[in-house]
């Protein structure tokens, strides 16, 4: 219970931090409707035969994962400059405690931008939202977000030793885009990126929402984005807990 | 001098994956949306994603360089030395074409490498000169957006909305003919779009001498935008020294 509570406080926090930030609300739920407006023109002029909802569905999920990319891969050097990293650490609570909902909140702020998206989308270019599965697309929702959130552990975690790691979480915005399949089909890639797309959540995040959404069933895929979250989750902790016994005994936590 | 001080992407921890991987991802993920909407070449999103990506040094460096200066506390001593102000920012421009250059440069090299775009060999050099045009152009843009970094606290959201609207308006995804026509008529005098067209054309053969009329224009699109810059960033100087705020961060 005491880590549910921990967990929960975590979010809030970090959420009512997030509200304050132009760069991770305003941004958020802007930047996304660019490549959903190019997408929007593109699918609309082209010979594609699959309906727009499914452009406007992938586009919406990419604001989830653009929140969390750039900010996940700052989150530890943000603590660095804030001066709390070393409390944080010291603090009897199991840091990955600390870190775990820092990063879930980033994905939940790209709810904003799924939304904005959504609207976007049918305000502007008519595309209108029917969905098959209303129960399932209310629970594909959050297993997408906690996911993507356990993904952006991850990065925080693997990118620890570096001064400047929101270049890096920076840099694997596109690639996740393209090869989770949020606005273009798995089947055209070349064999080798499948595997890849496969160990990604964010693939089947956009698969669940899809699917209850056009008609399928969403629940494996549900059910897979939230294993593979807790996959994450497990190695995460696991890379934590060396890196901060390496940055003990050398004393370069601060890195500075 | 300043440019290695105040822009600090140039940390190759940085520059490969902002400025070098990024822009070839940009690429791809087009490329695919592309195939997916069946609806132009790859080549198409190769020229537009490349020549546009140089939007991200160009309009991020030039607000480092100058509404930088107010972050850093150091704006009022640069503002208060008798030192004259076109060449203290044209100096600092210069460094930021070249690095547009470069990474548009480098974008489409590999982004055409990879999709197999091919180009004559004779388009070569043309295509380096209309690169290194779209640069300054947006250069000029930089400018404009370095003198609202000047009373805009969130200069890094202005410049990825500015980014944004280059990569809808340009033509660099949809071709200008399939956007609405008051989106046209904005494309018109925004930076990328004759460059990006100039480059298309080049690709496909079209020689030098027929595409300098778009060549022109997108290097007069610069000079425009980095006047007006040019005097928004006086002007808020002078606002700046009105109201005392030049160094509100």
């Amino acid at each position: 219970m005491r880590t549910l509570r921990l967990l929960g406080l975590g979010w809030l926090l970090q959420m009512k931090m997030l509200w304050r930030s132009t760069f991770n609300t305003l941004l958020g739920v802007i930047y996304p409707l660019f490549f959903a407006t190019v997408a929007f023109f593109m699918f609309q002029a082209g010979d594609d035969p699959k309906p727009l909802l499914y452009a406007s569905l992938g586009a919406a999920v990419m604001g989830i994962w653009g929140t969390t990319s750039t900010a996940a891969g700052a989150s530890l050097a943000q603590q660095r400059w804030h001066g709390t990293l070393e409390l944080l650490v010291a603090a009897p609570a199991s840091f990955a405690l600390i870190l775990l909902p820092t990063t879930i909140a980033m994905a939940s702020i790209g709810i904003y931008s799924m939304a904005s998206t959504l609207l976007w989308g049918w305000l502007v270019f008519g595309i209108e939202l029917t969905i098959d599965s209303p129960l399932a697309f209310v629970l594909a929702i959050p297993a997408t977000v906690v996911s993507i959130g356990a993904l952006g552990f991850l990065l925080a975690v693997a990118f620890v030793r570096f001064r400047q790691a929101w270049a890096l979480g920076n840099m694997l915005e596109y690639p996740v885009w393209l090869v989770s399949g949020f606005l273009v089909p798995l089947a055209l890639f070349p064999g080798w990126v499948r595997p890849i797309s496969w160990v990604l959540a964010p693939t089947w995040g956009i698969n669940a929402i899809r699917d209850a959404a056009l008609g399928g069933s969403a629940w494996p895929d549900i059910a897979v984005a939230l294993a593979l979250g807790a996959g994450y989750v497990g190695i995460g902790i696991l890379l934590l807990n060396r890196a901060l016994y390496a940055a003990r005994s050398k004393a370069t936590l601060a890195l500075s | 001098m300043s440019y290695r001080a105040l822009f600090g992407w140039l940390s190759p921890w940085v520059f490969i994956p902002s400025l070098l991987v990024a822009p070839v991802f940009q690429i791809l993920l087009f490329v695919y949306i592309g195939r997916s909407a069946q609806l132009e070449s790859d080549e198409f999103y190769v020229i537009g994603n490349a020549i546009q990506y140089a939007a991200i040094p160009c309009l991020f460096a030039m607000t480092h360089l100058i509404a930088g200066e107010r972050f850093q506390q150091t704006l009022g001593y640069i503002l208060i030395t008798p030192a004259k102000r076109l060449p203290l920012f044209l100096g600092r421009a210069l460094p930021v074409v070249a690095n547009g250059f470069f990474v548009a440069a480098f974008a489409l090299v590999v982004g055409g490498t990879i999709v197999g775009m091919e180009v004559p060999a004779g388009a070569w050099a043309p295509i380096a000169l209309v690169t290194a045009v779209s640069a300054f152009s947006c250069t000029g843009l930089g400018f404009v957006n370095a003198g609202l970094g000047l009373v805009v606290r969130e200069t890094a959201v202005l410049s990825n909305i500015i980014f944004g609207l280059l990569l809808v308006f340009t033509g660099a995804n949809v071709p200008i003919d399939d956007l609405p026509g008051w989106m046209q008529a904005v494309s018109e005098v925004i930076p990328f779009t004759h460059g990006i067209e100039a480059v298309r054309q080049l690709v496909d053969g079209v020689p030098l001498a027929d595409v300098w009329g778009l060549i022109g224009t997108e290097a007069l699109i610069g000079v425009v935008y980095g006047a007006a810059g040019y005097a928004l960033i006086r002007a808020m100087e002078v606002v700046g020294r009105r109201h005392a705020t030049l160094d509100r961060a």
